[in-house]
């Protein structure tokens, strides 16, 4: 038997969860399909659980762990009445009301819930670099998660792939253990934060190695080294790394929604008027719709509005 | 914490797994690592369900550096199970409680 709902969140990082958190507060009882465990950003309390300290969430003035706020995310909405389904969502059908949504945790092919509204809020993950071996080596010296696996690095030489912030976050993070850090990036100059720059460029363990892309992966069991190509001179260095680090950038969780909800060319749900979408009833809010500013504040503001936005359309549709 | 669950460490690494009657899965996790917090619940209930048919065992990686390196572990959460004191499967990463039981039960 399907469920009936009101509301169905799909994704709970700080966009889902703040949606979550204001939906419940004005009685719609809310049901948030957090995702599934998983070593990625694909998990339930986004990509805040895969880092460590916030420094830039108000309100903490000395900073807050990542998977902390977005613990306290979860448990301040479900003190307002929402509920978590521990799943990820399969299928949808938006064509008709109420939308249809199959999950991973279901029996029989009936949907699982049939909701009168939806918020998308399933954010973005890594991208990795698409190397030959490299889901292989996840695990074995190739890292998607700094947090997760820095520790296993104490006094070893590794790269970190990419120049944003997340990039140097990752880098500064991996210096508490390694020997060395080699931020390799495929451009001339950094795209992170000046704060973040400055940091990175002070600190002697960071060295940089500019326009080159990693070409190739060496090793049977683990990884013993890379492959360096310059962009410029297609010259080819062998760099001797046991760790690799992949922070290049990110690509919206959005392949179950594809053909039923208006996107832009990489996919990022396109949003009007808010946070609504193509589809009336169906709003989106978080990452999933924003590749510029991509903060927890900014998620959790357009979290906000997407559950602003659906009260208000909520009412309009039963009049 | 569950009662069922052992607590490892390089002192007693050996010496638990071999007085263990069951296979035991060890979970090597740390309290910085964001995963491994989600599929701690998951273990504890599969804990519960397989009491007397496997022991799930809890090694932190920052007090057990030595047992981490032995296993060569390099990301957690890994989960490991062992028969008769021997590895013989390893899950990297956290993963839902289904795979989870689906990969465990081959070896059960």
């Amino acid at each position: 038997m399907s469920e009936n709902v009101k509301v169905a969140i799909i994704g709970s990082g700080p966009a889902g969860l703040t949606a979550a958190i204001y939906t419940a507060r004005a009685d719609l009882n809310p049901i948030v399909i957090e995702g599934e465990p998983s070593s990625t950003t694909d998990q339930p309390g986004g990509q805040l659980m895969l880092t460590t300290e916030i420094e830039n969430y108000p309100g903490f003035v000395e900073g807050i762990m990542g998977p902390e706020l977005m613990s306290s995310f979860r448990s301040q909405a479900q003190r307002f009445g929402a509920s978590y389904d521990t799943a990820k969502v399969l299928r949808v059908d938006l064509s008709e009301r109420p939308f249809k949504l199959w999950t991973t945790n279901q029996s029989g092919e009936e949907p699982k819930y049939l909701a009168d509204s939806v918020i998308i809020s399933t954010g973005a993950r890594s991208l990795l670099l698409n190397l030959e071996r490299e889901t292989e080596l996840i695990g074995h010296g190739i890292s998607t998660c700094a947090t997760c696996d820095g520790f296993f690095f104490r006094d070893h030489e590794i790269a970190v792939v990419g120049g944003g912030d997340s990039a140097l976050e990752e880098a500064a993070f991996l210096t508490k253990f390694a020997k060395s850090v080699t931020i390799i990036h495929r451009r001339h100059e950094l795209r992170a934060s000046r704060i973040m720059q400055d940091r990175a460029f002070a600190n002697p363990k960071i060295s940089f190695i500019w326009d080159s892309t990693v070409t190739e992966l060496h090793g049977d069991t683990s990884l013993t080294g890379i492959t360096i190509t310059n962009r410029e001179t297609d010259k080819m260095t062998e760099l001797a790394v046991t760790g690799l680090f992949v922070a290049i950038g990110h690509s919206p969780n959005t392949d179950i929604f594809k053909g039923q909800i208006e996107m832009d060319e990489v996919g990022y749900i396109i949003t009007h008027d808010g946070t609504a979408t193509n589809v009336p009833g169906v709003f989106a809010c978080g990452d999933v719709q924003d590749h510029i500013y991509r903060q927890a504040i900014t998620a959790a503001g357009s979290g906000c509005m997407a559950a602003i936005d659906i009260e208000k359309w909520l009412k309009q549709a039963e009049n | 914490m569950a009662q069922n669950i052992l607590t490892l460490n390089d002192f007693n690494f050996d010496e638990q797994l071999v007085a263990s009657d069951v296979p035991v899965l060890v979970d090597f996790w740390a309290e910085w690592c964001g995963p491994c917090k989600i599929i701690a619940p998951i273990l504890e209930e599969i804990a519960e369900q397989n009491s007397g048919k496997l022991a799930i065992a809890k090694l932190n990686v920052d007090d057990a550096m030595n047992t981490a390196r032995r296993f060569e572990v390099m990301s957690i959460p890994t989960l490991i199970l062992f028969k008769d004191g021997q590895p013989v499967t390893r899950i990297v990463g956290a993963k839902p409680k289904g795979q989870l039981i689906a990969d465990l039960e081959v070896h059960l």
